[in-house]
């Protein structure tokens, strides 16, 4: 751990497992979706279920979704502000097996009707996993810039991907590789060094074999 | 790699302040300049004390278990010391309970335990008019004992109880007195020893799961425990145990702790007859 993970974040209590991670699980979310969130079913699972409303656990979640940080003094009230901006939030609880002890599941739809569902861990400290990208599973902080790739699964998909990468002197910093079945669909999870410029997302868009391109941009606001 | 053993970070203050060797060895890490870093972990001292500045006295956690008692403190009509120590008790005891009321803290190293940092820094300034910047030194100093615990122990009550937090809090608190009075840095590991093993064996049995009883109280034993451990070690007093060893006993205490023992909210003092009825009475708000 860096020294910054030892002291800080700087963060609206009363825990950063809580209530830090869980604001950044909603900004991860809003960010995932790629656009302005109005509609959120969230479902909160094994201790966020449990005590997470004494931890302002729901609030913090729809701060994040709202694009607030873990320290933004507003996190208290984002429930209001959620309804003032037309975002409409609804908790549950759920039971997952094998699941981190505080996980919560966003199903979330944005003003052009695209949806997200995503699942994600909130491990101590503030930092978080994302374990689920829809029906991917998956397992990135969000700390780096990440590619969520879906591709066929054929000779030399990954090679173009890495070229296009390289030639827009994006660094990878760690590449995950899946597939469904030999010859099916497959998923490549990228985190980078560098943000992905616009042009490089098109880029991948209109590869052949990349059937779709989602983008996680740790710094983005959305 | 960051600092894993005191005995690597002694080494490394050989011929410069342990603080500064904190702060390379992080920058060189990082691949982040000095002036970055020190920039950042200004804001995060100026937001320790923007949060004791803030506290008010009105304010109540959603439980209403927490609130209004550092202002008592302050204003007792009969004090056994005061000056000093109560503003120590005071300081922990606000950032403590700003934290139980979504407030703004600094988790150092974590939320649970934030006030005990600022429970001997704030009063410390105030006290020897130390500038900022000597502050944010301290706290690179508390840091790096704060990554030697992370690395061989824990920092989270889940996985180490209550000595892993207010414990790993208090001995950071310790080696950054220690650093600000002038201390080598053989005696803020011996501090920060003394102040560990003091709190060895503490359980984190949080009343209905939250941050608020006993965690608000349990930052004043760490910052006082800290200001002794401090004051014992700067006079020459030494921990029979090296902290290494203290920190790797941590360990192996926080692993022997049953799970009703580490923030479950099921034992100690979250399984009282009182306890068990504030639960159940929040349990009707739950989610």
């Amino acid at each position: 751990m860096n020294i910054f993970d030892i002291m800080g974040p700087v963060m609206v209590g009363p825990s950063s497992s809580h209530t830090a991670g869980a604001a950044r699980i909603g900004r991860l979310t809003r960010a995932l979706l790629g656009e302005v969130p109005v509609r959120a079913e969230i479902l909160l699972h094994g201790s966020f279920s449990a005590t997470g409303r004494g931890h302002g656990t729901d609030r913090a979640l729809a701060a994040g979704l709202l694009g607030m940080t873990a320290d933004d003094p507003r996190l208290p009230q984002s429930l209001v502000l959620a309804r003032e901006v037309g975002l409409e939030v609804t908790f549950g609880s759920v039971t997952l097996p094998h699941a981190h002890p505080n996980t919560a599941v966003l199903t979330v739809t944005g003003l052009s009707g695209r949806t997200v569902t995503v699942t994600a861990a909130s491990l101590g400290g503030g930092r978080v996993q994302v374990t689920r990208v829809d029906d991917l599973e998956v397992s990135f902080s969000g700390d780096l810039p990440t590619l969520l790739l879906r591709n066929r699964d054929r000779p030399g998909i990954v090679a173009e991907a890495a070229h296009l990468l390289s030639a827009h002197g994006v660094n990878i910093a760690t590449l995950h590789l899946r597939r469904e079945g030999r010859g099916g669909l497959a998923a490549m999870v990228i985190e980078s060094d560098q943000p992905i410029p616009e042009e490089l997302l098109q880029a991948l868009n209109t590869t052949d074999g990349i059937v779709s391109v989602r983008y996680l941009d740790p710094e983005g606001g959305v | 790699m960051s600092f894993n053993s005191v005995e690597s970070l002694l080494d490394a203050s050989r011929d410069l302040p342990l603080w500064r060797a904190v702060l390379e060895h992080d920058c060189q890490e990082e691949g982040i300049p000095p002036e970055q870093s020190l920039s950042r972990m200004d804001a995060l001292w100026q937001a320790m004390k923007s949060a004791v500045a803030d506290y008010d006295p009105a304010r109540h956690s959603a439980s209403g278990l927490v609130g209004g008692a550092a202002a008592r403190v302050e204003s007792s009509p009969h004090p056994i010391v005061g000056g000093f120590v109560t503003q120590v008790i005071a300081a922990a005891m606000k950032t403590g309970e700003c934290n139980a009321c979504m407030r703004r803290i600094v988790a150092a190293p974590t939320a649970g335990a934030s006030g005990v940092l600022p429970g001997v820094l704030l009063p410390y300034q105030s006290q020897y008019h130390t500038s900022d910047q000597e502050m944010v030194h301290a706290l690179y100093a508390a840091a790096g004992f704060g990554q030697v615990i992370a690395a061989r122990a824990s920092i989270s009550g889940a996985e180490g109880g209550c000595q892993a937090e207010v414990g790993s809090a208090s001995g950071m608190a310790a080696a950054a007195l220690v650093s600000l009075h002038g201390g080598t840095p053989e005696q803020m590991a011996h501090a920060c020893a003394m102040a560990l093993k003091n709190l060895l064996g503490l359980v984190c049995d949080p009343v209905a799961g939250l941050v608020e009883v006993p965690c608000v109280k349990r930052n004043v034993a760490g910052a006082m425990n800290a200001l002794a451990c401090a004051e014992m070690a700067l006079a020459g007093v030494e921990s029979a145990i090296p902290c290494d060893e203290v920190i790797d006993a941590m360990r192996s205490v926080g692993a022997l702790l049953p799970d009703s023992l580490r923030e479950t909210g099921r034992g100690g003092l979250a399984a009282t007859p009182t306890a068990l009825r504030a639960a159940q009475r929040l349990r009707g708000g739950a989610l």
